[in-house]
């Protein structure tokens, strides 16, 4: 239940509810929407479940791009799907979110002010329909290996959330995997295509795992939370390491000199993604911030009369019902 | 309800989600509506995108009374000390049949 109070359900010092709260988790067991909690729980989970839903709902901006110029009607269907999921998971995340204190109108203002992220890959353009192949492929496959180990993340409503969000990301790899298979079977343009394609993104997609291990001074506290289970770098590996055959088997390369097969660590080795670019990116100075915070907000804006028309609706039918 | 400038929130709904006939309503998840209607229909497109449910129920949060978080909560202690409200309680010898 998405209960948005938190009370503290007994009158216990602060030093037992601590202890109670830490034995939970080591126990494995879930933190709950009313449970007591560190403040510095509360923050990080709102602030990680915030920016999450966020990049879902931004998300849905780099592929709906395409929608009205699918290739077929089949390719338009599949493509609606999967842009009505980003919008289901934003919801999902946006619901786990409210359940510790913060509100939707709250959530949606910290984004379209600015004052919260999301994920730094929806800043880059997608320049043909090849892109939405590479996104479904890279990065929703990044995505998918960051999210799997957050179904078993400490707060409940968070892992809840990730769980039907990844039975549903699924989906999204394949079909983008599929749509290059596809285009790889056609003209040696359209090869051409996805490689300048899996070219731009390979880069960006990596960088979803966000800064390495010792650039990442709140992974350590976050683990010991059990709010995130691997770092980032350990992700990152998983990533390559699935992807590369993936790639074979497609019939494309990374753009990485440096890859390359490590027998002894049982690992591919990779090359440096540039930290630069994403640092730049993150702070707002990537190829499509200020669109993509534009276009949320204009739809916002937007929708404002409908959201007035249905609660000037519901306040006539209730008052309707009470006279 | 309403601060300055700022619209008033719908409120929250709980959705829970019967996947097939033969089984409860479970709880999937909470959604902001208008109305009990418009939360059904919310309820649908978000919760129920791949046959998940035969049938939906939308309660708002408000309207749900819970009992205290606290697992080791009183409410709960008068079944604790019950051991024999379970079958495992009873020795029965193995070879007496269909026990």
């Amino acid at each position: 239940m998405a209960t948005t109070s938190s009370e503290t359900p007994t009158h216990l010092p602060d030093d037992e509810l601590q202890a109670q709260f830490e034995a939970t988790i080591e126990r494995g067991d879930r933190i709950e929407p009313r449970d007591w909690m560190p403040e510095g729980y509360r923050k990080t989970v709102v602030r990680q479940v915030a920016q999450h839903a966020h990049s879902e709902i931004i998300g849905m901006q780099p592929e709906g791009n395409w929608i009205t110029r699918a290739p077929s009607l089949r390719r338009k269907a599949i493509l609606l799907a999967k842009v009505q999921d980003e919008a289901g998971h934003g919801l999902y995340l946006y619901s786990a979110a409210e359940t510790l204190g913060v509100s939707r109108q709250e959530l949606t203002e910290m984004l379209i002010e600015g004052r919260q992220k999301y994920s730094s890959i929806f800043n880059y353009p997608t320049l043909s329909y090849a892109d939405v192949g590479a996104i479904g492929w890279l990065v929703d496959g990044a995505a998918i290996c960051n999210q799997v180990p957050l179904c078993r993340t400490s707060y409940g409503p968070y892992g809840r959330a990730m769980i039907r969000i990844c039975k549903e990301e699924s989906f999204h790899q394949r079909q983008g995997y599929e749509l290059l298979m596809t285009m790889m079977r056609g003209t040696d343009e359209q090869r051409a295509m996805v490689q300048e394609s899996v070219d731009r993104f390979w880069w960006p997609a990596l960088m979803m795992f966000g800064p390495p291990d010792a650039d990442s001074p709140n992974t350590a506290q976050s683990m010991a939370w059990g709010i995130k289970r691997n770092t980032n770098d350990d992700l990152r590996q998983r990533f390559v390491d699935m992807s590369v055959p993936q790639a074979e088997a497609l019939g494309v390369t990374f753009p990485d000199p440096e890859l390359a097969w490590n027998e002894e660590r049982g690992h591919y080795d990779f090359g440096e993604p540039d930290w630069e670019e994403f640092m730049q990116v993150v702070k707002g100075n990537g190829p499509c911030n200020a669109q993509r915070i534009a276009h949320r907000r204009r739809a916002h804006d937007d929708g404002a009369w409908v959201r007035e028309a249905a609660t000037a609706f519901a306040d006539a039918q209730a008052g309707e019902a009470a006279s | 309800m309403t601060g300055p400038g700022r619209e008033r929130e719908w409120p929250l709904y709980e959705v829970f989600v019967r996947g097939k006939r033969g089984l409860n309503h479970v709880h999937v998840g909470s959604l902001h509506a208008p109305d009990d209607e418009m939360a059904l229909r919310h309820a649908r497109d978000v919760y129920t995108r791949r046959n998940e449910g035969v049938s939906i129920w939308v309660v708002r949060a408000d309207a749900i009374t819970a009992s205290s978080p606290d697992e080791k909560d009183p409410l709960f202690a008068p079944s604790g000390d019950k051991v024999y409200r379970h079958p495992t309680f009873y020795a029965i010898p193995d070879d007496v049949p269909h026990m």
